[in-house]
């Protein structure tokens, strides 16, 4: 156990940690104006697709704003749907996870190789090597974007009216902000950086695309946003604790010592007891907005 | 007035398919498919002949179970998505029965029972979690469920494991297994056992206090409150009796279907049950007689799927893509309305008279 042995395993919690922090701090935009998108898992998975498509045809940078951009049109749908639509928000996410995990899986077949697809290596995203192993910059990328997003919430005017309109729409109304524009621009924002994470675990962390890419993290983001109380910087803080678990298993695999001690199965169950735990510990404490999940009607 | 609210749902269903099939058109011709031809193989390959249609019902027989699990959440107020992961271990729970050497009989009963309480079990934390924390059961399903995915591989791997073979179980043994109804097909009695299970869940949920209570609290739970019904009791009930169904459809599916009556590792024959239950909760609109047709037509299309990736060579995975489009147009309530309004402000000359009549009739 020495310090670069350490090094190793932090710059691996925080490669976990970049999906995780980045869907989450997204959700908090869309959660603060009144939306609960669980549709994360399936923005996640199909921006890693399309990211992984533009990576291909224009280099890793068009990938991740490939990525973005399928993030942003998904959570546009997802957002005419519950809000001029009046939609049931849970049932709009789960549509979105089943379609995204259908045309996904309709995609990795359609290119003959059942269930997986590798990046071509101009695709990939160039990683920073270091002594204790690679560093992705979109880890810094993550590290930005909820102070940003903290910044944005409770430090502007924007940011007041995007939270007013979760807390109380009918107020938020009468003082002449448009509620369902307003929850629109923020889902949309949100799930653009749900789609940003998506891209990243697609030609940056794993480099390649599986069915089980997403492995759940957009529901650990949901309930790292559920941790946080909508802070993103709380966000920034869960990502991190999940992302050390979720890499848990990866660290594990190279030590056959531990492995005969714990069978791989129950280390690859860390993250999402880890989240249970914590979403069962946590709640209670923290406050949400009042009309969160609520359709808002006009009187 | 109850019977137009029949239609109505039944209009809706119909819209939000069309848009889904529609996209899924869209689909293939962007991946360079022929939808036409894809999608007469695919109904031809589900209802077109006896083979097809058996194979539709056994497809559905899981498909209704599962969707019955969301369903009874769904009318009680709660997005119970858990169906998933107490289906992995219903079905274990069934295989474990066949370790040992019980006289058939008792080795079938037990095999159920076993499966029912797995799932009812792996249920339960949701309730507690939901009711003693507060913990949103979206969250703790989903958790739950990938937890019972790793626990059933090591299951799968270390305890279950066929001596012989190491990549499944070991399979059910042949006297606990579910009769087929029709040979040379996969179609079993237990798609009977599905049918029993939905009708009890109607009468359970219709014709029972606690069912009226569980509906009551789905439907105002402000107003079930006040009127004195334990919003705790009805969290059990709805979680508990979800788990029985999704432990039931992991013990049909694993005891009915030929030909392995195994789990494999990785689970592909069980995989995804569960989840495609939710979807066939919502085109059934939640209702255990709607579920039961929604599950035929589901399954149909898998059955189809099947025959359309043979002969036109169209994944079957388009199939899920429809269904998720059709889930996110279920998801709007008022969808008859919003197709109104698009007629209204897109071509308002052709539709004038309509729209004066709309307009009339809203008022």
């Amino acid at each position: 156990m020495n310090l670069s042995y350490l090094l190793g395993i932090l710059l691996g919690s925080l490669h976990a940690m970049v999906p995780i922090t980045l869907a989450g701090t997204g959700e908090v935009i869309g959660e603060s104006s009144g939306l609960f998108n669980i549709g994360l898992e399936g923005i996640i998975l199909l921006s890693a697709m399309t990211g992984a498509l533009g990576a291909e045809a224009g280099g890793p940078i068009v990938g991740l704003f490939v990525g973005m951009g399928t993030g942003f049109v998904v959570g546009l749908i997802f957002g005419l749907v519950c809000t001029y639509s009046k939609g049931v928000q849970l049932i709009a996410g789960v549509g979105i996870n089943l379609f995204a995990a259908g045309l996904v899986t309709f995609w990795l077949i359609h290119l003959g190789v059942p269930g997986h697809h590798t990046i071509a290596e101009e695709g990939r995203m160039v990683d920073i090597s270091t002594p204790f192993g690679d560093f992705s910059p979109m880890i810094l990328v993550a590290i930005v974007f909820p102070v940003v997003i903290y910044l944005l919430l409770f430090r502007t005017k924007l940011g007041l009216k995007i939270r007013a309109v979760g807390e109380n729409p009918q107020a938020a109304d009468v003082a002449g902000i448009k509620i369902h524009l307003l929850r629109l621009f923020s889902t949309a924002t949100g799930a653009s950086l749900a789609g940003l994470a998506g891209a990243y675990l697609s030609i940056d962390w794993i480099g390649s695309v599986t069915k089980e890419l997403s492995a759940g993290r957009g529901f650990i983001a949901l309930a790292t946003v559920v941790f946080s109380g909508l802070n993103p910087l709380l966000v920034l803080l869960g990502g991190f604790i999940f992302g050390f678990f979720d890499n848990l298993a990866v660290w594990v695999a190279t030590m056959p010592a531990v492995q005969q001690i714990i069978p791989w199965q129950f280390v690859s169950m860390a993250p999402y007891v880890v989240t249970l735990m914590v979403a069962a510990g946590v709640i209670g404490r923290v406050r949400f907005p009042a009309a969160m999940g609520v359709p808002y009607e006009r009187e | 007035m109850r019977f137009s609210g029949r239609t109505d749902e039944l209009k809706k269903t119909v819209i939000a398919a069309v848009f889904g099939f529609a996209v899924g058109a869209l689909t293939m011709m962007v991946y360079g498919y022929d939808p036409i031809s894809a999608y007469i193989a695919l109904f031809n390959g589900a209802f077109g002949d006896p083979y097809g249609l058996s194979e539709s019902l056994t497809n559905a027989t899981p498909f209704i179970l599962t969707a019955l699990t969301f369903a009874i959440g769904f009318r009680g107020g709660m997005f119970n998505i858990g169906a998933e992961g107490q289906l992995y271990l219903g079905a274990l729970a069934a295989v474990t029965v066949s370790l040992f050497r019980f006289p058939s009989g008792i080795s079938f009963a037990l095999s159920i029972i076993f499966a029912v309480l797995a799932g009812a079990a792996w249920s339960l934390p949701v309730a507690v979690l939901k009711a003693a924390r507060g913990v949103h059961e979206v969250i703790s399903t989903i958790m739950l469920n990938w937890i019972s995915r790793f626990l059933s591989f090591y299951l799968i791997a270390k305890i279950l494991v066929d001596p012989l073979r190491a990549e499944k179980t070991i399979s059910i043994a042949e006297s606990v297994r579910f009769p087929l109804l029709v040979s040379g097909t996969s179609l079993s009695y237990g798609i009977f056992v599905s049918l029993f299970a939905a009708i009890i869940i109607y009468l359970f949920l219709w014709r029972t206090v606690s069912g009226f209570d569980i509906r009551a609290m789905g439907f105002n739970p402000v107003a079930a409150t006040y009127a004195g019904i334990d919003k705790w009791k009805i969290t059990l009930i709805v979680f508990i009796t979800g788990g029985f169904t999704a432990g039931l459809a992991g013990a049909v599916h694993v005891m009915g279907r030929p030909p392995t009556y195994a789990i494999y590792s990785g689970m592909p024959s069980i995989q995804g049950l569960g989840f495609e239950g939710l979807a066939v909760a919502m085109i059934g609109r939640n209702h255990p007689i709607g579920i039961i047709f929604a599950a035929i037509f589901f399954g149909g299309l898998l059955a189809g799927g099947r025959m359309m990736q043979l002969s036109s060579q169209v994944p079957l995975e388009m199939v899920r893509v429809v269904e998720g489009i059709v889930v996110l147009f279920l998801a709007i309530p008022e969808l008859i309305q919003v197709f109104s309004f698009l007629r209204e402000i897109r071509i308002p000359f052709i539709f004038q008279f309509k729209r004066s009549q709309n307009k009339h009739g809203r008022r």
